[in-house]
């Protein structure tokens, strides 16, 4: 009920659209859950424990652009995996609709359906519009215990790329290598 | 990263890139494009539009970024770009590909090396010996590096342009930085 307060997170309410600050901050586990994927299986946080994640909501599939940002992401999925990093998109369209749009861009990772309940995870993250009922562009990376490393919100106009995503993932790396 | 700040272009323009006017402009541009890119299609006259506008005060780079995923054609376009380049032809290759953006087979590659009086034998053998496959890869990762989000995507002064790219409006930003050179 995107008219209703909500609470976050961490306690406070939020009316409309999430503003960047509301948005997860690294430190925090990433909250669970469990989306269909295709019109018959679903992806399960938990089940990603183990190797680092990389969750992209954005707001619609369908874009009118070649180089969209899941298409994007799609060309750089080889740059992502020496890291093991799994990729998710997120929006709010439905699974027929995720399952058209990736046979239509070729896509090779999960697009997920955060449509029933609408935006519930995006919620989760802090990273909905209420007033619009669509996912901010917004990026998290997770690492192997999922805990948010790395989180970024783009103006909703502006592709934000992957340069962000490679330099969180090599941080974590790094520190997994000095840590042991 | 700051979120204020856009992206950074790295590396910078250097001795291996494909560029179009004085090393001493004020301003530098620079496109990743992909030859199948319909946008990428009508950023090539834009950008031309541009080019000829800005006279010697801006110097242009173009670097590949084909999205072979939904475009079966552009990486190996942008091998046939690179020999072309090989033999002095980078430039006339490139407005070749531009031009017909709808025949992008290796046969269609091979007509055009020969239109532009290149050696086709060698053009042939570079293209089948994929010997430019890495430098396009090159191109591609500094572009994932620098932030490419999508294709066009252009770099004024080492900035990524997040505005609209419309003749006008590119003009403006270029013309923008040209009045404010950071280097």
């Amino acid at each position: 009920m995107p008219d209703q307060p909500q609470t976050t997170s961490n306690g406070t309410y939020s009316h409309a659209a999430a503003s960047k600050s509301e948005a997860l901050p690294p430190g925090t586990q990433a909250p669970a859950f469990e989306l269909y994927s295709t019109p018959d299986q679903t992806v399960a946080l938990n089940d990603l424990q183990g190797r680092p994640v990389i969750l992209a909501f954005y707001p619609a599939d369908w874009s009118p652009v070649c180089g969209d940002q899941m298409t994007l992401y799609n060309e750089i999925l080889p740059g992502f995996r020496p890291f093991d990093a799994q990729l998710l998109g997120i929006s709010v369209d439905g699974k027929w609709c995720h399952a058209a749009f990736a046979r239509e861009r070729n896509l090779h990772f999960p697009l997920l359906a955060d449509f029933e309940p609408k935006g519930e995870v995006a919620r989760a993250y802090g990273v909905y519009r209420g007033r619009e009922g669509i996912c901010e562009r917004a990026l998290f990376v997770l690492d192997d215990a999922g805990v948010i490393r790395w989180s970024h919100v783009s103006p909703l106009g502006v592709n934000p790329g992957a340069d962000g995503i490679l330099r969180a993932l090599e941080s974590i790396s790094t520190k997994e290598v000095v840590d042991r | 990263m700051t979120e204020s700040q856009s992206p950074t272009l790295m590396p910078p323009i250097g001795n291996g890139d494909h560029v179009l006017g004085p090393s001493t402009a004020s301003v530098q541009l620079v496109e990743y494009g992909d030859y199948e890119c319909p946008y990428c299609g009508a950023a090539h006259a834009i950008v031309q539009q541009v080019l000829s506008r800005m006279q010697n005060r801006l110097l242009f780079a173009f670097r590949h970024f084909p999205l072979s995923q939904i475009h079966p054609h552009a990486e190996r376009a942008a091998e046939a770009a690179e020999a072309a380049g090989s033999q002095g032809g980078f430039w006339p290759m490139h407005d070749m590909l531009f031009a017909h953006q709808n025949a992008l087979s290796d046969v269609d590659f091979a007509r055009y090396a020969a239109s532009l009086n290149l050696d086709v034998e060698r053009f042939i053998e570079d293209l089948s010996e994929k010997r430019y496959a890495e430098r396009v890869r090159k191109d591609f990762l500094s572009g994932v590096r620098s932030g490419v989000n999508g294709t066009p995507t252009f770099f004024i002064n080492g900035r990524r342009h997040d505005g609209p790219w419309d003749l006008p409006n590119l003009l403006t930003a270029v013309e923008h930085a040209a009045a404010s050179p950071v280097r």
